[in-house]
C-alpha cells in the first residue's frame, strides 16, 4: 500500500463530501482508505450508578449502531467503487481520536468536513476541524 | 408494547399511593406510625448501636468495630492509604485507560458515582455536631478516622470488583451480597455457608438503610433546610412537607421508573459543581478569616487530647469525631462498593487503589473544610440541638457571606437527591439479590422507595429515622465480618499487582507513556 488516506465522518449523509473529495484521491488501487467514525465519549464524565452498570452493554450497541448504520454502508459503497477501505469505530473526544487513529494506521493525510457550526460555537469550543488542524502531525485537508 | 402500559400502571399506582400521604399526615397518622415502630425501631437501634461504657461515655460497639476493622486493615496492608495513594491517582488520571476499552466505565467514573453517593449532608450538617459537641479537637479524630477508612473502602471496593456477576446482556452488578456469598464459598464448604448468611442479612440491612439514611433522612433534612432559609416557622413552606415531598418523589420516580435519564445525567454534572462551588466557599472564608486559622490548627491539635468541658473528656471527644466521619464515608458499610464495582478492569484491585480517594475526599478534605469555616468563624457552641447541623453550617457560611444559605440550600437538596439516586440503586440491587429480577420485584421497591420519600419530608418520624440509620451502620456487621475471611483474597492480588507495578509491568496508554 503506498498511500493511507483516513477521512472522518459524522453520519451517513452529512459527510458526503469528505467521502467524495477522499475517494476521488483513493481509487488508483494503491491507496488504502480508512473511514473513521467516532462516538462522542469522555472519560471524565458523571454518571449515575444505574448507567455504569448498564454501559458496557450500551457500548455494545453503540458500536452495532455506529457499524450497521453509518460506517458498513459506506465502506460497502467504497469498495464497489474499488476502493480498499475499511472502517474503524472508536468511542472518544472526536478531534483526539481521529488523530490517534491516524498515527495507529501511520495515514498520509486526514480528511474531514467541515462541520456546520455557527462561527461563536466553533470560536467559543471549537471544532473538529480546527483542533485537529492544531494537533496533527500529518496534512490535514478540511472538505467545506 | 406491555412493558408501556405496565409504566404507564406502575406511574398512577405511584401517583395514588404518595398523594394520600399528605392527607394521613395531617390527621396524625404519622403520630400513630410512630408509636406503632417505636418499638421495634428501638429495639433494632438499641442492638445496633449497643454501647459501652469508656471513662464515662456511652461508646457504640459499632464504631469501635468499624475503627478496629479500618486500623487492622491499614496495618495488614502495611500503609496502602498511603502508599498506594500515587498509584491511585494514576489510575484515575486516566494514565492506564486503554483506548480499545475506550466507552467501558473508566475508574474516574466510577469513584464519581461512588462519590456522589457519600458526599451529602454527612459532610454539611454531621461535621458541624460533631464540632459542636466534641469542640474543634473532634476535628483531629475525624481527619484520622478519614485517613483509616481510605484502608476500608480499598478492601471493599477491590472485593467488589473482584466477585462481580458480569451478566450475559452485558450488564454488571457487585457489591458485599456477592463477595460475601461467592467469595466465603470459595474457601471452604463451611464458610459457604456463613457467607451466604451474611449476604442475606447484608442485603436485608441495606435494603433498610435505603429507605432510611439514603432517602427519609435526606428529604427530612433538605426540607428542613429549606424551611430555614425561607423565614422559619413563618415560612410558607413550614407546613408544606408533603409538597416538597411529593415533588422530589415526583422527579426520583422520573429517573428511576420513567427511565428518564436525562435529569439523573442533570443532577451529575450540577452535583459535581456544588460541591466545588461548597468547598471553595468554604475556603475563601477560612482565607477571610486567615489570622485566625493558626489559633484554629492549635485549638483542633490541643483539642484532641485535653478536652475541657467536653461531655466524656478525650474519650468524648474521639468519639464525636470518629463517629461523624463514619456517617459521612461510610467506609466499612459497604454502600459503595455496589457503585465502584461496575469499573472495567480486569484487575481488581486497581478499583481499591482508586477508591482510597472517596474518603479523602469526602472527610479529610470535605469535612475538614466545613470544620474549619465553622472553628475560625466562631460560630460552634457546645449547646447545639444535634438535629440543627444544617443550620449551625449555614450560619457558620452566612456570618461572612451573608447570602450563602441560598447557596447552601440549593446545594443541600440537590446532594440529597444525588444521595437519594444513588441509594436507591444500592436498595435495588440488594432487594433483586432477595427476591430475584423481575418487573413485579423492580417497581415493589421502587414505589416503596417513593413513598419513604414522601414519609420523611412530610411526617416527623423520630423512631423511624433512628431505626434507618440502625440499618445503615448495621450493614457493617455481616460486610467487615465476611471482609475477614476474604483479607487473604486482597493481599494475593495486591501483592501480584505491586511487584508487577514496581516492575514497570503495568502497560501506561498516550501521553501517560511517555511520562516517566
Amino acid at each position: 500500500m503506498d498511500k493511507v488516506l483516513l477521512v472522518g465522518v459524522d453520519c451517513s449523509n452529512c459527510s458526503n463530501r469528505a467521502l467524495e473529495y477522499a475517494a476521488g484521491s483513493a481509487d488508483d488501487g494503491k491507496t488504502q482508505l480508512i473511514v473513521v467514525h467516532v462516538i462522542d465519549w469522555s472519560p471524565f464524565s458523571f454518571n449515575t450508578a444505574q448507567e455504569n452498570a448498564e454501559r458496557h452493554k450500551r457500548r455494545e450497541a453503540e458500536l452495532q449502531r455506529a457499524h450497521s448504520e453509518i460506517v458498513d454502508p459506506l465502506v460497502n459503497d467504497l469498495r464497489q467503487k474499488n476502493i480498499i477501505a475499511r472502517g474503524v469505530i472508536r468511542h472518544g473526544h472526536p478531534a483526539d481520536t481521529i488523530n490517534a487513529v491516524a498515527e495507529e494506521f501511520g495515514a498520509t493525510d486526514i480528511i474531514v468536513g467541515k462541520t456546520g457550526s455557527s462561527r461563536i460555537k466553533s470560536q467559543l469550543f471549537g471544532s473538529v476541524a480546527n483542533t485537529l488542524v492544531q494537533i496533527s502531525k500529518i496534512p490535514v485537508t478540511v472538505v467545506p | 408494547m406491555p412493558r408501556k402500559i405496565m409504566g404507564h400502571c406502575i406511574a398512577l399506582a405511584m401517583i395514588l399511593f404518595t398523594v394520600s400521604l399528605p392527607v394521613l399526615a395531617s390527621e396524625g397518622v404519622d403520630a400513630r406510625i410512630n408509636e406503632a415502630v417505636k418499638p421495634f425501631a428501638d429495639t433494632v437501634a438499641g442492638l445496633v448501636f449497643v454501647s459501652f461504657p469508656v471513662a464515662g461515655v456511652q461508646i457504640p460497639f459499632v464504631l469501635v468495630w468499624l475503627i478496629f476493622a479500618a486500623t487492622l486493615f491499614t496495618l495488614y496492608f502495611r500503609f496502602i492509604n498511603f502508599r498506594g495513594f500515587k498509584h491511585g491517582f494514576e489510575l484515575v488520571r486516566g494514565d492506564y485507560n486503554d483506548p480499545m476499552s475506550a466507552g467501558e466505565v473508566t475508574h474516574f467514573q466510577a469513584l464519581a458515582t461512588a462519590l456522589s453517593g457519600t458526599v451529602g449532608l454527612g459532610n454539611i450538617a454531621g461535621v458541624a455536631v460533631a464540632v459542636s459537641l466534641g469542640g474543634p479537637g473532634a476535628t483531629f479524630w475525624m481527619i484520622l478516622a478519614g485517613f483509616l477508612g481510605m484502608s476500608s473502602k480499598f478492601v471493599e471496593c477491590t472485593l467488589g470488583v473482584k466477585y462481580r456477576n458480569e451478566y450475559t446482556d452485558g450488564t454488571v452488578s457487585g457489591g458485599p451480597m456477592y463477595y460475601l456469598s461467592k467469595g466465603l464459598a470459595e474457601r471452604s464448604d463451611r464458610l459457604k455457608t456463613l457467607g451466604k448468611v451474611l449476604a442475606v442479612l447484608f442485603a436485608v440491612f441495606c435494603v433498610g438503610g435505603s429507605f432510611g439514611g439514603g432517602n427519609m433522612f435526606q428529604a427530612n433534612q433538605s426540607f428542613t433546610q429549606l424551611v430555614a432559609v425561607t423565614g422559619g416557622d413563618t415560612s410558607w413552606l413550614a407546613d408544606k412537607g408533603w409538597l416538597f415531598g411529593l415533588i422530589i418523589a415526583t422527579l426520583v420516580g422520573m429517573v428511576i421508573i420513567g427511565g428518564i435519564q436525562g435529569i439523573a445525567r442533570v443532577t451529575s454534572k450540577i452535583v459535581p459543581l456544588m460541591g466545588v462551588l461548597y468547598v471553595s466557599a468554604g475556603l475563601i472564608i477560612i482565607f477571610m478569616n486567615l489570622s485566625e486559622v493558626p489559633v484554629a490548627f492549635t485549638s483542633i491539635v490541643t483539642g484532641a487530647f485535653s478536652a475541657e468541658g467536653i461531655a466524656g473528656g478525650v474519650i468524648g471527644v474521639l468519639f464525636q469525631g470518629f463517629k461523624r466521619a463514619s456517617f459521612s464515608n461510610e467506609a466499612g458499610i459497604g454502600s459503595a462498593a455496589i457503585a465502584h464495582s461496575a469499573v472495567k478492569t480486569n484487575r481488581p484491585v486497581t478499583e481499591g487503589f482508586v477508591a482510597l480517594y472517596e474518603p479523602f475526599i469526602d472527610t479529610v478534605v470535605v469535612c475538614t473544610i466545613t470544620a474549619l469555616v465553622i472553628i475560625v468563624t466562631g460560630t460552634w457552641n457546645p449547646s447545639v440541638d444535634p438535629s440543627q447541623g444544617v443550620a449551625l453550617t449555614s450560619a457558620a457560611f452566612e456570618s461572612n457571606i451573608s447570602w450563602f444559605p441560598w447557596v447552601l440550600t440549593v446545594a443541600v437538596v440537590l446532594f440529597a437527591f444525588s444521595t437519594m439516586i444513588s441509594w436507591s440503586y444500592y436498595g435495588l440491587k440488594a432487594w433483586t439479590y432477595l427476591f430475584g429480577e423481575s418487573m413485579i420485584t423492580d417497581a415493589v421497591y421502587k414505589l416503596l422507595f417513593l413513598f419513604f420519600i414522601v414519609a420523611g419530608s412530610s411526617m416527623q418520624l423520630g423512631s423511624v429515622i433512628d431505626f434507618s440509620d440502625a440499618m445503615i451502620f448495621a450493614m457493617a456487621f455481616p460486610n467487615v465480618l465476611g471482609i475477614y475471611f476474604l483479607l487473604p483474597v486482597v493481599k494475593k492480588e495486591l501483592d501480584e499487582y505491586w511487584s508487577d507495578y514496581k516492575a514497570g509491568k503495568l502497560k501506561k496508554f498516550g501521553k501517560a507513556a511517555n511520562r516517566v
